[in-house]
């Protein structure tokens, strides 16, 4: 085998990883996304600009951050001790939970435009057929906006496969836990294991073109239908 | 085409210039942090005009990147190896000169480090304990070889997390996510971190002695400031403050 045990354990972690954050993403985002397209209140704005920071944030920042509110003085570690989980850091729902926040903006943009292109007609056709919000939402707007689900969902995936600055500051490097494919590799350079760097680094990349490869192989035909 | 002619000399005058000034680029090992900063600003008080940048990280990192043509013109090393390496491949102007031993330390943010031993880690409140990555960071290594002879690594491992370089592993103590930290004795008497909690010296005979070394790189070969400032590192009032920050220094008795 070309791949260690260490990398092997890497990428499935970081698959566990990447599809759980995809999950979550999926129930929280799309709320968000609907909020955001068909909300008029003050909050919009605010509220839009917060869940693209991490589009614009340096990884640093959001891991100095996360280090700071998922400790055992910040908030969330305050939290999470009254619970009696324990502090976040250097464990895996730690991950998950910074990726969620790292990962937001590529979930919810694109269910946004999604959400957009729909526009009121179908809505309101759908409401003079005495259809509820609810209804209208899950027979109506899920269905119509399948295109932009499916590419909220592989960009969500793919940025969270990606992900390394955050995952090297709050991550504690735990195999099996907390060290991803990113860290692994840079791991391997660091320790001057350019083979081992090499063959994971491939992986990643063939990983990477396939994902944009079915991105953009699978978008003209959405449109022709 | 008659701007070809002035566009012309002014690019070749950019590109004559920095040959003029003097400028050096040192890369150094994270653990040097405070000491060298200390040593710079007093460098350069006495070379107003010298243009002089640190950068710091890990001395892995900078081996690589020396090889790969980086323009740092001194390299100090946390672990004399790398620069070692670099010379046998030709990437050096000067001998591999020993600088400094560095020592580490238990140092704690919340609890009082002074007073535990290696035996103190085993303590059940304590619950992470972090340490510089071992398969690449000299302080890891040493860490990981520490905890090795006092038979504790075995039962300590899962308590470990790992930090980047050295300075990483200190914020993962100093942020309180981690109780305790190995960490190197140079980073642990600066104020920030001697005023949060006390640490406790490991003695050095459960690890391998941490020799620290530099070199001047090939590319500063005829950079006058290199070699002044290399010069600078083995006067008096640098080798005080290397004292000061705990490095034991070539040629004196290590220990205590």
């Amino acid at each position: 085998m070309l791949l260690s045990d260490s990398d092997l354990e890497a990428i499935w972690l970081t698959v566990k990883l990447a599809s759980i954050v995809t999950a979550i993403l999926l129930l929280v985002g799309t709320p968000i996304a609907w909020w955001l397209v068909r909300s008029r209140s003050w909050w919009k704005g605010p509220i839009g600009a917060v869940v693209a920071l991490p589009l614009v944030l340096p990884p640093s920042v959001l891991g100095f951050y996360l280090l700071l509110v998922m400790g055992p003085d910040g908030p969330v570690g305050h939290l999470t001790r009254v619970l009696g989980v324990g502090p976040l850091p250097f464990t895996f729902w730690g991950l998950v939970l910074a990726s969620v926040f790292y990962s937001l903006p590529f979930m919810v943009q694109p269910l946004q435009n999604a959400f957009e292109a729909i526009g009121d007609r179908p809505l309101e056709v759908a409401a003079t057929l005495r259809a509820s919000p609810l209804d209208a939402f899950f027979s109506v707007v899920l269905p119509l906006a399948r295109p932009g689900f499916l590419t909220a969902g592989i960009m969500t995936f793919a940025h969270t496969v990606g992900e390394f600055g955050v995952v090297l500051m709050i991550g504690g490097n735990l195999p099996g836990i907390t060290r991803v494919v990113s860290v692994q590799i840079y791991d391997h350079v660091e320790a001057l294991e350019y083979a081992q760097a090499h063959r994971l680094a491939a992986v990643m990349l063939i990983f990477a073109f396939l994902v944009l490869l079915a991105l953009y192989a699978w978008r003209p035909n959405a449109k022709k239908a | 085409m008659k701007y070809l002619k002035p566009l012309l000399f002014v690019f070749f005058m950019l590109l004559a210039m920095p040959a003029h000034a003097e400028k050096i680029t040192v890369a150094a090992a994270a653990d040097l942090k405070f000491a060298m900063d200390e040593i710079v600003t007093a460098f350069k008080k006495n070379n107003p005009t010298e243009e002089l940048d640190v950068i710091y990280g890990s001395s892995g990192k900078f081996q690589t990147q020396i090889q790969r043509g980086a323009p740092y013109d001194l390299y100090f090393s946390a672990d004399i190896d790398f620069p070692r390496a670099l010379a046998k491949n030709g990437f050096a102007a000067s001998e591999v000169k020993p600088y400094a031993f560095g020592r580490i330390v238990l140092w704690s943010a919340s609890l009082d480090a002074t007073k535990m031993s290696m035996a103190s880690l085993t303590d059940p409140k304590i619950t992470r304990i972090a340490i510089a990555n071992p398969k690449h960071a000299p302080y890891g290594k040493r860490a990981e070889e520490a905890l090795r002879a006092s038979g504790l690594w075995e039962k300590l491992e899962p308590k470990l997390v790992y930090g980047e370089n050295i300075a990483h592993t200190a914020q993962f103590v100093q942020t309180g996510n981690a109780q305790v930290g190995i960490i190197a004795l140079s980073l642990a008497v600066n104020n920030e971190l001697a005023n949060r909690g006390g640490y406790w010296l490991i003695p050095d005979n459960l690890h391998k002695p941490l020799e620290q070394g530099y070199i001047i790189t090939k590319r500063a070969e005829s950079n006058a400031l290199a070699k002044r400032f290399a010069d600078y590192m083995g006067s008096k009032p640098a080798r005080a403050v290397m004292t000061k920050y705990g490095f034991v220094l070539p040629g004196e008795v290590a220990g205590k």
